[in-house]
């Protein structure tokens, strides 16, 4: 067992935990932070997705379950859990709300995670680059269409219509 | 657009039609879940599965000591263990009297037939424990030659070749046909074809249907508590009714004693309509050692042991006219169940059977269906369940058609089907479309796409030879949906009915409840039930309440598949609203002290004729809650039940482009564009429509281009895992062109039809036509799915004689009928294979 403590959506948390144990199943088992999800064994879906940086410093998405806790000892994580503030949700969560991206809601965690990252990197994404940016992260519900909308619609871009009703060329 | 006929004229704006952000999301984007792995008990135990890695095998020994032996392990179970508890899987569906299906055993006692079949089940303090114990349970197999190839699977028998259960003498499970002439709903086909064949034309396909796996993003995963009277189980299923009601029955329990609970479900498609070995294992598990357990699948185990889709060769003759009116089609084919009939396996092609003729007026049909064990993973329902499978086979047909006649596709659709003015039409296969207007939606779907700009653009590129040609795909297709008549499903010999049902309670506060027995796992009925309810009974939006996927709080149900949540459910429900709005009636007229007759109600009121006295539902709910002031004999309650059979399918349909460009020189793929205009009656919801479209599409997509379920030799699946196993990325996927028109179904009183599958059933056949399109010039008539850059590089060069490999793909590629059958010069096939691309110009 190895003593680890991180910060994890603000609050302080320390813990012994084997050596193997991955970042994300601390989270679910230890912390009981369920909102972040396992989809897979390969670190091919993306539904892990958290945002992981030394104290105080940037954070960046990574998977979770391609990370070990122990790695993550001494640094702020933060999860799906931890974006919405005194009732106010993250623009990123609200954007998706909006725009309908996500139905059964199991990649949404990690969708949402990786979409504010690459808008902290890239705040004014072409639809190409948001959907480079996405990549690591599977969709089986939605195909993509309405995500590529919320993360448009996020950055404060024009964003792809849903549905068209007349011919647009 | 969408508003329903006796929707009340005053009040709120409708809800019906309105495009409302869901109810649902909040919990879900904020990880306020509540997925079956996140559910933790006290004392929960962890189950970690042993699995085959053989796909057919004889087990001689288990040796369970030394996992018995560690710490933290509390039991480990065999066959042998739960032999004569678990009895078999059921299978709800025996499409034939004299179907064979082999026993399902949940643990395999003596035998395994598939890879990845369970043969020994671990159960300890905690998943990890579980696992690392499961790797001590020592096997021994004696392997067993495996049934693999479904053709070659169909024709074995006792004498020869390889049986996937050496003990039933045959791999084949059950013969299907549907004859037209026999049934009466048309001609003789073999009369029909050899017509042709002496003045018309005949086309010979044989077409495949791959291997695909659903793959839902949540793993697989189940808690039984057996703690009480009752034992709860939580699973991440689409039918938590249907499990309740199949465990008791196969376990020998009573349902009363069972509650089963599907709390947020993150996607099924069909795949997790499956009562499964895993969920009966942690039944029996947690029944035996008296604590909670949980099974949570790894996404290996999910891809390799739930239930796997698709799986045809399609053999199809079309008969037509010169002048490309269809005469007759016969479609030959056989599927491949796995290893063992699952829950509606066998059922499955046999949906298809009323889909090959699609939107089209075909006056000869016959449909054989051989059904085949093999031994791999078993097949049952995936996103349109024998729908797609029909729809590909008829709408690659009707490309061909076009092509030997040299017109556009869409027209030799137009001149085959159904016209707007001839429904309610009695197909061929014996189904009463109600209502459609093919016509409307091609238009509209050519408007959209820019048909005929990108058609001269396909032209100019040939003409000059651009090494990236553009192909352009066409699906006009029908899909029968809201399963489904209980009569019909009795008729079929399946094991169940098809109704749904839904209670509506009208709470002390004015706010209301909904049970719905359809059990939602991404499809929205939290946001679109309230929608109809609010309208129906004119309350708030807000104020509606949805509850449903419990057997505890929603006792009846038939669960969601088959697009008929909102067909039959939602019927359901409007008829549970009339019957509140009837039952409150009597109580508004004693408070108001008019005459029940006088009482109109709109809006949430109920108003006295010719005056401006009313009182609002809401009161009425408080009035009998308080139940002070009730007239003489009235049941002091508004609450209603309905259950609702329906008298028909229904039939959404829609027309589908596709434009893909081909890299010629790579075989690499790129869809330029894909537009599509589904009919699917009136729309409750906008938002939840479109996002069914889109993720149907992608899924379908991925069908054409990408997905495959392949295994080795030896019958390993090894697309195993995400890295194999291509689900499509946001990179691999572009934005579509989506629209409707409308043709309200006239078989129920919402005028729905269904959207779940509508995207998947029809963009398959529009990607390959495309690809095909634009492959034509090099002789190209099909190329197997996935259409991959290396099966589309080999079909441009197996022209040429060139050596492609010699992998399958070259011989399917161009022709890849047997030749003798494809020699008949009314065919044209030898024309076809030398096409220039200037003769390819006329069209």
């Amino acid at each position: 067992m190895t003593r680890i403590s991180m910060k994890v959506d603000g609050a302080a948390y320390a813990d012994d935990v084997e050596p193997r144990m991955l970042l994300v199943h601390f989270l679910r088992e230890r912390l009981g932070k369920t909102g972040t999800v396992v989809g897979c064994d390969t670190s091919n879906c993306g539904a892990c997705t958290v945002h992981l940086g030394p104290a105080g410093g940037q954070p960046r998405s990574v998977k979770s379950c391609n990370v070990l806790a122990v790695q993550a000892d001494g640094q702020e994580v933060t999860t799906v859990e931890g974006l919405a503030h005194d009732g106010e949700l993250h623009p990123v969560q609200q954007a998706f709300h909006e725009c309908h991206a996500l139905q059964c809601g199991y990649c949404t965690p990690g969708m949402i995670m990786q979409s504010i990252d690459l808008l902290e990197e890239n705040p004014k994404p072409s639809e190409e680059e948001i959907r480079t940016g996405l990549e690591g992260n599977l969709c089986r519900c939605t195909g993509y269409h309405n995500i590529i909308r919320a993360v448009q619609s996020a950055s404060g871009q024009a964003v792809n219509p849903d549905t068209v009703e007349e011919p647009v060329s | 657009m969408t508003v329903t006929e006796d929707r009340p004229s005053t009040g709120p704006a409708p809800e019906i039609g309105s495009a409302r952000a869901r109810k649902e999301d909040q919990r879900l984007i904020t990880g306020r879940t509540r997925w079956t792995d996140n559910i933790v008990l006290p004392g929960m135990l962890h189950v970690a599965m042993v699995r085959s890695p053989f796909a057919h095998a004889r087990i001689t020994r288990i040796e369970t000591a030394e996992a018995k032996a560690t710490p933290n392990v509390v039991a480990v179970l065999t066959g042998q263990d739960v032999k004569d508890e678990q009895g078999s899987l059921p299978n709800a569906w025996a499409i034939t009297t004299d179907q064979v299906t082999p026993d399902h055993p949940s643990i395999a006692v003596d035998r395994v037939a598939f890879a990845g079949e369970i043969v020994a089940v671990v159960v300890a303090r905690t998943a990890a424990e579980a696992r690392d114990a499961a790797e001590l349970v020592d096997v021994d197999y004696e392997e067993l030659p495996a049934a693999l190839d479904l053709r070659e699977a169909a024709e074995a028998d006792a004498e020869h070749g390889v049986l996937a259960h050496p003990d039933l003498g045959t791999n084949k499970s059950a013969f299907w046909q549907f004859d037209s002439e026999g049934a009466g709903t048309g001609g003789n086909v073999e009369d029909a074809i050899a017509t042709a064949r002496a003045d018309g034309i005949v086309i010979e396909r044989e077409f495949r249907q791959q291997r695909l796996i659903p793959a839902f993003m949540e793993p697989r995963s189940v808690v039984v508590d057996p703690t009480g009277e009752q034992l709860t189980m939580w699973s991440a299923t689409q039918n938590p009714h249907i499990l309740r009601f199949l465990l008791a029955a196969v376990l020998g329990m009573s349902e009363s004693k069972i509650r089963v609970i599907a709390p947020d479900v993150g996607g099924g498609f069909g795949g997790k309509l499956q009562v499964t070995p895993e969920e009966f294992i942690t039944f029996m598990a947690a029944r035996r050692i008296g604590k909670p357990v949980k099974y949570t699948e790894t996404r290996s185990e999910s891809l390799m042991a739930a239930h796997h889709g698709r799986d045809q060769w399609q053999k199809l003759t079309l008969a037509a006219t010169g002048d490309g009116t269809v005469t007759g089609l016969k479609v030959d084919l056989i599927a491949d169940l796995g290893a063992y009939v699952a829950l509606v396996g066998g059922g499955v092609p046999v949906l298809g059977a009323f889909m090959f003729n699609s939107i089209y007026k075909f006056p000869a049909y016959q449909f054989n269906c051989q059904t085949v064990l093999t031994n791999k993973t078993w097949t049952d329902a995936y996103r349109g369940a024998g729908r797609p499978e029909a729809t590909f086979g008829i709408e690659r047909m009707m490309d061909e058609l076009a092509h030997e006649l040299g017109v556009d596709p869409l027209e030799v659709r137009e001149r085959n089907w159904i016209t707007h003015e001839e429904f309610p039409f009695t197909t061929v296969a014996g189904l009463e479309y109600d209502s459609g207007n093919y016509e409307a939606a091609t238009a509209k779907a050519k408007a959209i796409f820019g048909y005929d700009e990108l058609r001269a653009e396909q032209r100019r590129r040939r003409e000059a030879g651009d090494p990236v040609q553009l192909g352009i795909g066409v699906s006009t297709f029908t899909e029968m949906c809201g399963l489904a008549p209980s009569r019909v499903l009795g008729s079929l010999n399946y094991g169940a009915g098809g109704w749904e049902s839904a209670s509506i309670r009208m709470l002390a506060t004015g706010k209301v409840e909904v049970v719905t027995g359809s059990s939602a796992h991404g499809q929205g009925h939290e946001t679109a039930w309230s929608q109809i309810v609010a309208d129906r009974l004119g309350v708030a939006f807000e104020d509606v309440e949805v509850l449903h996927g419990d057997t505890q709080i929603a006792p009846k149900g038939m669960d969601t598949y088959g697009s008929r949540s909102l067909v039959v459910g939602g019927e359901a429900l409007v008829k549970a609203a009339d019957k509140v709005i009837e039952k409150a009636r009597p109580i508004a007229a004693h408070l108001l002290e008019a005459s029940a007759d006088d009482l109109e109600f709109a809006g949430g009121r109920f108003t006295v004729r010719g005056t401006d006295q009313g009182l609002a539902m809401a009161d009425v709910a408080l009035a009998t809650f308080a139940a002070h002031n009730l007239p003489d004999g009235i049941e002091p309650t508004i609450d209603a039940d309905a259950t609702y059979d329906p008298v028909s399918f229904s039939f959404p349909h829609g027309t589908h482009l596709c434009a893909m460009e081909i890299d010629t020189e790579t075989g690499g793929l790129t869809m330029r564009k894909y537009a599509c205009v589904d009919d699917i009656g009136n729309i409750v919801n906008p938002l939840i429509v479109a996002g069914q479209v889109h993720g149907g599409l992608v899924q379908g997509i991925a069908q054409a281009l990408w997905e495959e379920a392949v295994h080795d030799d030896a019958g390993t699946l090894v697309s195993a895992s995400f890295v194999d196993y291509l689900v499509p990325t946001a990179a691999d996927t572009i934005s579509f062109d989506v629209a409707h028109t409308t043709s309200p179904s006239t078989t129920n009183s919402l005028g729905t039809k269904g959207v779940g599958e509508a995207g998947t059933i029809a963009s398959t056949p529009a990607v390959v036509n495309a690809v095909v399109d634009a492959l034509r010039p090099f002789g190209v008539d099909d190329v197997r799915m996935p259409c991959t850059p290396e099966r589309v590089w080999k079909a441009i060069h197996a022209r040429d004689g060139a050596d492609t490999g010699g992998a399958p793909t070259v011989g399917d590629a161009s022709p890849h009928f047997h030749e003798a059958d494809t020699a008949d010069p009314s065919t044209g096939s030898a024309q076809r294979r030398t096409a220039s691309i200037s003769q390819e110009d006329s069209q």
